[in-house]
């Protein structure tokens, strides 16, 4: 069924005619699809004119990983392009994909777009002779019941984020757990995730406790944080707060001495500016130089997107779809995350593997997978959904 | 390894230089390295740069730590001058490359303006030093008795390794991550090929040979080797001592033995040393070391093996003939390079 299905895309590539494959001969385009209408990069003010939450775009780190493939290149006598597209408001993101498909002959799209519009991509998502890459939702859904064939994801998910707090605990004897759940729906999803990876790594929830964003006394039961962490035995505070306003005051406000760990204090992400091992300090400050900024964890996401398409084309020194996810997918695939172990992506959802690394505001406490989780093939695999629990079928 | 061969080295590089002296009458070469002129002074001493601490420790030939000395920031790659009297260091954090006396410890000179050095090797003319920049994917040559920029070669990212056939006509310069060996031609003064390697290419040696160019590929667990005659990739060497997964053998340095038949290998993350038959390339024995073993240096009778531990900052030294650790001496923070100063 594979050769068949390779021979169709193969077929197809040679259909498309030669115009697009001249054009395609000695440039290899990403595109980078972002919304000039986005709330999501709208600035955030809190109280006060402070910003608690400076989004920035990936593009930055997509730009870094182009421009690192220039003497890749000059090897692959190829040149990696990297080309930005802002769809406007009204505009169809399938529309876009496809006229780009067409006219730059880009068949590997970053998508920094918001959740609905992979709904509307849905049919695009499961082409095998397009890559898109989600660099910017944590979804398990995504990964999970409404994953794709075409779609991968280098930011990891909420799961594997919340199973490697949980490692984490397991390894301190920090197995009782006193959880914090925010009013939004994403903070529902967070603490759900980490109910999951408590079970699986047997830690004990003792209890969840629901807080509102308020200082109405009637609601003090809830908005209160010494009343919110009373009454229970427990060695750790699991915060589950996306939008950060009621988080930041849960540290040392807690009732008995105990860390808070999830969306403050120890935070859990792919990236983090001060992680110096395994070559990061020369990713970051790379990185730097173009952003001015540090680096972030969805900026690594973008990054990890071109990196990876890049390191497949001079391996299998092909520009191939169908060669290229097969081999991205593959065990054989061995890329540099920057990491200390080699990334790729698992075949049964296109999450990328990759270690989680658990840091604080200025340094990087611990990576998972940690020591002692084992895997029976690969221990990156300690982290999220295995193929046995995954509810994608492609 | 390839400090310790200098008699012979020395002689060729006289004649080497000679060609010089003879091919560029107008330019001013000066060649210090005439055989007999030799005025290394066998102080026994050994230098270990700490990339953390941004130290020197000096240990006497009984491997006591005589003193720990503060340099620029962040040392990593260290060389000997051609005649060993003095010793560079270079340090990423300062773009600096300093020249110190080997007897004395004393500086000698900056070397300014080096973008983020990381390992450099010396021509065997003794005065071109060819300096990988780690943060600016470029190879820069710098004249060491003037400190002038003469050359710069384009790299992919994270140029590390370089290293000098012993004619001085090709350096190769290894690119951690965009995973390629660029081949230099020094008299044509161009980059003739990239050679595509497995991941994260750090390290090389020569065979004695010169017949094969092997490079440590530290995400691949492995090291490949290069025929020189082809240029192209012709074998690999796996390790995987005991215990241990594919993925937490992270291979840095390497040396071969003046004879040829023996290979050491630092493992990094698998915190052992792998000792490899050359000819057969297969792996003799794995020794345990430190955490996260990478720079490597033997003594000139190649009877003793230091091993540069960087996360647990000491050094292992291992007695080649039994294999077994010696001891282990703590020195500074994450130790990278070591010098031998014994003949």
């Amino acid at each position: 069924m594979i050769t068949s299905r390779l021979a169709a895309s193969i077929l197809s590539f040679v259909l498309l005619g030669l115009s697009e494959d001249a054009l395609a001969q000695d440039t290899f385009s990403f595109v980078y699809l972002q919304r000039s209408d986005d709330p999501f990069y709208a600035p955030h003010r809190a109280y006060t004119g402070l910003t608690l939450r400076n989004r920035h775009r990936p593009l930055d780190g997509a730009k870094t990983a182009q421009r690192e493939g220039r003497i890749l290149g000059r090897l692959m006598k190829l040149r990696f392009e990297l080309v930005e597209h802002w769809i406007e408001p009204g505009e169809n993101p399938i529309a876009a994909v496809e006229s780009l498909h067409q006219s730059v002959g880009a068949a590997v799209f970053l998508l920094d777009l918001p959740l609905a519009d992979f709904e509307t991509l849905k049919p695009l998502l499961s082409r095998r002779d397009l890559i898109f890459f989600n660099i910017r939702h944590r979804n398990d859904r995504l990964r999970g019941i409404d994953c794709a064939a075409g779609l991968f994801h280098t930011l990891p998910s909420n799961a594997m984020v919340a199973d490697a707090l949980a490692q984490f605990l397991f390894k301190k004897d920090w197995r009782k757990v006193l959880l914090l759940v925010g009013e939004e729906d994403a903070d529902r999803i967070l603490g759900d995730a980490f109910r999951q990876s408590a079970q699986k790594f047997r830690l004990k929830v003792v209890d969840q406790r629901d807080f509102v964003l308020s200082n109405d006394p009637r609601q003090r039961d809830q908005n209160n944080i010494a009343l919110l962490t009373s009454g229970k035995e427990y060695d750790v505070v699991f915060l589950a707060d996306s939008v950060g306003e009621f988080g930041r005051y849960v540290p040392y406000n807690v009732r008995k001495p105990r860390p808070v760990i999830g969306s403050e204090g120890l935070i859990a992400d792919a990236w983090h500016w001060t992680w110096e091992r395994h070559g990061a300090p020369q990713l970051n400050q790379r990185f730097d130089r173009i952003a001015k900024r540090k680096m972030q964890d969805t900026d690594y996401a973008g990054w990890a997107a071109v990196r990876s398409v890049t390191e497949a084309v001079v391996r299998t020194k092909s520009t191939d779809i169908s060669t290229l996810r097969a081999y991205m997918t593959s065990d054989e695939f061995n890329f540099d995350a920057y990491k200390g172990v080699p990334a790729n992506f698992r075949p049964w959802d296109h999450q990328m593997r990759q270690p989680i690394l658990l840091h604080t505001g200025n340094a990087v406490i611990e990576r998972a997978p940690i020591e002692g989780f084992l895997h029976e093939k690969n221990n990156l695999d300690t982290l999220g959904p295995d193929w046995r629990e995954s509810d994608c079928s492609m | 390894m390839r400090l310790s061969s200098v008699t012979a080295k020395s002689k060729r590089n006289f004649l080497a230089c000679k060609r010089q002296l003879l091919a560029n009458a107008l330019l001013t070469v000066t060649c210090l390295t005439a055989p007999g002129l030799t005025l290394a002074k066998d102080t026994g001493l050994i230098f270990i740069s700490n990339e953390k601490s941004s130290t020197i420790t000096v240990l006497d030939r009984n491997d006591n730590v005589i003193r720990e000395f503060d340099t620029c920031a962040r040392p990593r790659g260290v060389h000997f001058s051609h005649d060993r009297t003095q010793f560079f260091v270079g340090c990423a954090d300062d773009s600096l490359i300093v020249v110190y006396d080997v007897e004395t410890q004393k500086l000698v000179k900056r070397i300014r303006g080096v973008e983020e050095p990381e390992t450099f090797d010396l021509h065997p003319n003794g005065r071109h030093l060819y300096v990988s920049n780690e943060e600016d994917a470029g190879a820069t040559v710098f004249d060491v008795e003037t400190g002038e920029l003469l050359a710069t070669y384009d790299t992919g990212e994270e140029p590390e390794g370089v290293l000098f056939t012993s004619d001085g006509s090709l350096v190769f310069v290894a690119s951690e991550a965009a995973n390629l060996v660029h081949v230099i031609d020094t008299v044509q003064g161009k980059i003739i090929k990239d050679i595509l390697v497995d991941t994260r290419p750090r390290r090389f040696a020569l065979t004695p040979d010169e017949k094969e160019l092997w490079v440590s590929a530290e995400l691949a667990g492995i090291v490949d080797i290069i025929s020189l005659d082809t240029l192209e990739l012709i074998g690999d060497i796996p390790f995987l001592p005991t215990g241990f997964r594919k993925e937490q053998v992270t291979p840095v340095d390497l040396l071969i033995t003046k004879d040829g038949s023996r290979a050491y290998v630092a493992l990094g993350r698998a915190n052992h040393v792998a000792v490899a038959d050359v000819k057969t390339r297969k792996v003799l024995q794995y020794i345990l070391t430190g955490k996260r073993p990478w720079g490597l240096a033997l003594t000139h009778d190649e009877k003793k093996l230091y091993v540069a531990n960087g996360l647990s900052d000491d050094i292992t030294i291992i007695d080649t003939e039994s294999l077994k650790v010696i001891k282990s001496i703590p020195v500074g923070q994450v130790p990278y390079g070591i010098l031998i100063d014994d003949h």
